[in-house]
């Protein structure tokens, strides 16, 4: 186990700097002019273009770019602009010259808005998603199965973010069923958190909730005619009992992988999401930051995306060996 | 170690039991917790077993048929047996011939959608066809339980062995999670497994083959049942391990008195285990009898193609003689014998008896309770004077 | 006497695994076959028994090359094929066929049965363009399948057509040994029977010799001259059918034997003498020093554990009857008493 985990923990190391060198590479490497890019086209004037490129330490070796940008994660670092000293505390992943504002703060206001969407998501997909599977195995071929298999076939075949619009436009709008989306804090009033997430959770929740019955369906149908199912019943155990205990663990398994993988994409950013309901968060922040080439941002939001995708693997690797006992060694 | 004597499985002694549960007032507990009541089974019962014994298990007329998207498909027709306390049958056939259907409807398996059950089964003179879900779920696993063929699928991958039979137990018995786990620890002892406090708590994978099956056996005697299914319990084991655990089987037949109904293909295991013998092919019961007078004596072509196509161990006999052709599609059974078109023996029968006409089961000597199904008149002297001395 | 076609020196085959343990990791090895040696004669029928793990189709898979040795000889008519590299073993495929167990998962379902017979004949060039459905209807013919059907798949064939099909597939390239491993362990009683006797005609016919792997003792006996039994990656006893059958030397023979379920015993007929094994078979990670049995054997004593046993003749026993045992004695009438 100890072993497992070391090992894993120094294959995600070695993901996360290898993207960093990716991003810093792509950005900075690259026939791309970063100082250009920020200075703009218009009023860019020679001397200004000097100075950003001072500022972002352009004119010193790529090497030692790397070197200090890495650095400032870990100890932070300081960055001077016309003159102006600003400290970007640890971990600082770059300074937005654009917004005048250290990018990891950026990203530590927008985060919480992208955690509170995904945490509503995750909750959603993973009861009624995997619950209306269940059902549909559980009764497969019937009336029931095949109309429910037949509708989650209709709605994932709209695209998203029409759905979201046509909702948020139709429901919240022109017939206020229900609340507008809007991003409060959750320590600032829970109440009034959890209503303006509630028509993006439902949203995106329903919309991704047809794919997981469709997994967990596919899953559990293989499971409920295993061997061991039969055993199940045998022993006198309820129907509920064989498919909600013996069998859904099996099932679940498959289902756990994708999940992982979905919520670490979603918190990277639920790009459609936030923006169609008015959310501040990380999505939106990407969005914003490529419409005015901010490259630091961009660099930080990509580096905490792989970051999330490293450790929500390594979750759904530590999730499996807690499921399933077989792997606990490899 | 060594096999269960037969001296020590005298009839008196199983009579003497049957008596000892008959005088029990049915509301005593023990007897209660079965559910069908002792003292009404012999009213009930018309039937009677090869042994002339007063069967706990009874099996009249089933019949299992399967609608699929090409027709229906007649997996189990007509058939009857019955099974005393204390004593084995074996349901002999090869894929296909209703042996593992038959069981599963005892047990009530089968998905009620998809099944067309017709009949009678009656586990201690009550009648289980026709029963709900719910009072399925009371029996099985106690009164009436099953030991399934591959132990490493029929397990649960994810949940201790403990953990298994726990459940077993509580399902049945309303007491706390320590008390089961006592009755584990003492089923686990029983069947053989060794430090059972360390393998409670162990998964199936830490399991090898054979003691794998033990812990299936030991989950499936937990709740003391009257009738055990075993469907093919040793084919997925190495030669010694199946030796054990027949042995295994046979000593604890011995010390809780259970029926056991043992679905095998295979002849050896048959003679190793069985009281009685019941040959299954394409659905339907072609002889049935004590295990001496269907291994010793058979009486019908097919009991005799299985005799002759095996390789014994014993007798490195000439050319093996299998049976020609494949079985029936149970989708539409011919009219007459269903073994009619495999049958070396058909012209032997006048007119087209054997393609136009079922047999029925008759007693192959006019009465008795061997029976068999096939037209040939003179089955007795055929099987003396061709088959037998094939055999060696 | 006829020729040796297969001589087989000290095989082993050594797969290596890696286990976790603390924070580092160790290598083990899984000695699945550990100096295997049998030699087969042209048209002769070898079985090799024995239990699950006991490296009985590891050796099936060195011999035909799908599997390469750690360590031995493999040599056909003389040539080391042990250690050749894929483009020398060519000419060497051809002749070393080899049947599987699983009619259902060795066909490949999305070819039809034409295909998958034809296929080794373009492959080692072995018939004309134009020819090939003549050879394969040929082929099927021989197997006892109707060469009308040569455009079917397999899952329109039963469990034993498929095998017959194996079986085609591996006569097409003319081998002369053929490896059959399990080949109707997994069939029924009475289409057993029809491959076994399908098997016995392509050896009396074509002249083809077998390696037949098998844990069922009386299939072994029915089809095979000679036998060794293996247990845990080494051959403890080999000879001929009658010295293996009649006349077993080794303890785990003997085990076997007696516990293989026979016909002959009908209960409440007082049945042979018993033998029964305690436990499992040990992993072959970490196998019993010395004698590789000694621990679910009866008659072991220290010596056992110290010194491995080597297979011999023993004194007692009649030539070219070897056994690996230091109390090997034989045993009659373990098999059930037909007269």
């Amino acid at each position: 186990m100890l072993y497992f985990v070391a090992r894993r923990l120094v294959s995600a190391l070695s993901v996360v700097l290898a993207t960093l060198i990716a991003t810093f590479a792509l950005f900075f490497v690259a026939p791309t002019d970063p100082a250009g890019a920020i200075c703009g086209e218009r009023q860019c004037t020679q001397q200004r273009y000097n100075e950003i490129r001072q500022n972002l330490h352009l004119d010193r070796p790529k090497v030692q770019q790397f070197a200090e940008y890495t650095a400032g994660i870990f100890t932070g670092r300081d960055f001077t602009t016309s003159g102006v000293t600003q400290h970007c505390a640890a971990p600082c992943l770059g300074f937005s010259f654009k917004n005048d504002r250290p990018v990891t703060e950026m990203i530590k206001t927008r985060f919480p808005v992208t955690v509170s969407l995904v945490l509503g998501y995750a909750v959603l997909v993973l009861t009624i998603g995997v619950f209306v599977g269940s059902m549909a195995a559980k009764r497969r071929g019937t009336l029931g199965d095949r109309a429910l298999m037949t509708s989650t076939l209709v709605v994932s075949s709209v695209p998203y973010y029409i759905v979201a619009l046509m909702v948020a436009l139709y429901l919240t709008v022109l017939y206020p069923i229900l609340p507008r989306g809007e991003w409060t804090p959750i320590s600032e009033n829970p109440a009034k958190w959890a209503a303006g997430l509630l028509t993006p959770w439902l949203v995106l929740g329903i919309y991704n909730c047809t794919a997981y019955a469709r997994y967990s369906r596919g899953s559990m149908v293989e499971t409920l005619s295993e061997d061991f199912i039969r055993t199940a019943r045998a022993k006198g155990l309820s129907d509920r009992v064989v498919t909600y205990k013996h069998a859904l663990r099996s099932g679940l398994i498959p289902v756990v992988t994708i999940f992982g993988l979905d919520v670490a994409g979603s918190l990277g950013g639920a790009i459609f999401t936030e923006r169609i309901f008015d959310l501040p968060g990380l999505g939106v922040l990407v969005l914003d930051s490529l419409n005015s080439y901010d490259l630091p941002v961009i660099m930080g939001t990509v580096l905490v995306a792989s970051v999330i995708i490293v450790v929500m693997n390594l979750l759904v690797d530590i999730g499996y060996s807690l499921i399933d006992p077989r792997v606990r060694l490899s | 170690m060594s096999n269960p004597a037969p001296q020590d499985r005298a009839p008196e002694d199983r009579k003497d039991s049957m008596a000892e549960s008959a005088a029990t007032p049915p509301a005593a507990a023990a007897a209660a917790k079965r559910g069908p009541s002792v003292a009404t089974r012999e009213r009930r019962d018309g039937l009677v077993n090869p042994s002339g014994e007063t069967p706990y298990l009874v099996v009249e007329d089933l019949s299992v048929k399967f609608p699929t998207a090409d027709g229906l498909v007649s997996a189990v027709n007509g058939l009857s047996y019955s099974v005393p306390l204390g004593r084995t049958l074996a349901i002999v056939g090869e894929s296909g011939s209703g042996k593992s259907v038959s069981s599963m409807a005892v047990m009530g398996l089968h998905d009620r959608k998809r099944t067309r059950i017709s009949g009678s089964i009656r586990l201690g003179g009550d009648e289980l066809i026709g029963l709900s879900e719910n009072d399925l779920m009371k029996i099985r696993g106690d009164a009436v339980s099953m030991v399934f063929q591959d132990p490493q699928s029929s397990l649960h991958p994810l949940y201790t062995i403990g953990n298994q039979l726990t459940e077993a137990y509580r399902v049945h018995h309303k007491v706390s999670k320590d008390v089961a786990k006592k009755r584990a620890l003492e089923m686990l002892e029983l069947v053989g497994i060794p430090n059972p406090p360390r393998r409670f708590a162990q998964y199936p994978h830490e399991f090898s083959g054979g003691m794998r099956q033990r812990a299936m056996i030991a989950m499936s005697l937990i709740n003391d049942p009257k009738l055990v299914i075993a469907d093919e319990p040793t084919t997925a084991l190495d030669v010694t391990v199946q030796a054990q655990i027949l042995d295994l089987l046979n000593n604890l037949q011995k010390e809780f008195g259970s029926a056991i109904v043992l679905i095998t293909h295979d002849l050896g295991v048959v003679a190793e285990m069985a009281d009685d013998v019941l040959v299954m092919y394409a659905g339907r019961c072609v002889e049935y009898g004590t295990a001496a007078d269907v291994l010793a004596n058979p009486r019908m072509p097919y009991t005799w193609g299985l005799l002759e196509s095996i390789p014994t161990v014993s007798a490195a006999s000439e050319r093996l003689r299998p049976i020609k052709g494949l079985p029936p599609s149970l989708l539409n059974l011919p009219d007459g014998c269903s073994f009619a078109a495999r049958c070396p023996y058909v012209e032997r029968v006048k007119g087209e008896l054997c393609t136009t006409q079922l047999p029925e089961l008759l007693p192959v000597d006019g009465a008795g309770a061997h029976t068999s199904r096939c037209h040939l008149h003179d089955k007795a002297s055929i099987y003396e004077a061709e088959v037998a001395p094939r055999l060696g | 006497m006829s020729e040796t076609l297969l001589q087989v020196r000290d095989l082993k085959m050594h797969f290596p695994i890696k286990e976790a343990a603390g924070l580092g990791r160790t290598k083990k090895v899984v000695q699945a076959v550990d100096g295997v040696s049998f030699d087969l004669k042209q048209s002769g029928s070898l079985g090799l028994v024995g239990e699950s793990g006991c490296g009985k189709s590891t050796t099936g898979r060195m011999i035909t090359r799908l599997l390469t040795p750690t360590a031995g000889q493999i040599l056909f008519k003389g040539t080391d094929i042990a250690q050749l590299k894929e483009r020398e073993l060519r000419p060497f495929r051809r002749q070393l066929q080899i049947v599987f167990q699983d009619p259902y998962s060795s066909l490949n379902p999305r070819q039809t049965v034409s295909n998958i017979i034809s296929t080794p004949l373009r492959v080692h060039n072995l018939v004309k363009k134009g020819k090939e459905l003549a050879r394969v209807q040929e082929l099927l013919e021989r197997v006892g399948l109707n060469p009308e059907h040569h455009n079917r798949y397999p899952n329109e064939f039963s469990g034993g057509q498929r095998q017959r099909i194996g079986i085609a597939r591996a006569l097409a390239v003319e081998p002369e040994v053929i490896i059959a491993d399990e080949p109707v362990s997994a069939l029924d009683v009475s289409i057993q029977a029809q491959v076994m006797n399908l098997l016995e005609d392509l050896r009396r016919d074509l002249g083809i010799a077998f390696v037949f792997i098998a844990h069922d003792l009386g299939v072994v006996r029915h089809f095979c001259d000679e036998v060794a039994v293996m247990y845990l990656g080494k051959i403890v006893e080999q000879g001929s059918r009658d010295q293996i059958y009649n006349a077993p030397q080794h303890p785990y023979t003997q085990a076997l034997l007696s516990a293989a379920p026979d016909l002959g015993t009908i209960r409440g007929v007082p049945p042979k003498e018993r033998i029964r094994l305690v436990g499992d078979v040990p992993s072959p990670i970490d196998p019993p020093s010395g004698c590789r049995f000694r621990t679910r054997c009866w008659k072991a004593e220290d010596i056992c554990a110290t010194q491995e046993p080597l297979l011999e003749i023993k004194p007692q026993s009649s030539p070219g009857h070897t056994a690996a045992c230091h109390f090997a004695e034989p045993k009659v009438d373990l098999t059930a008493a037909t007269a």
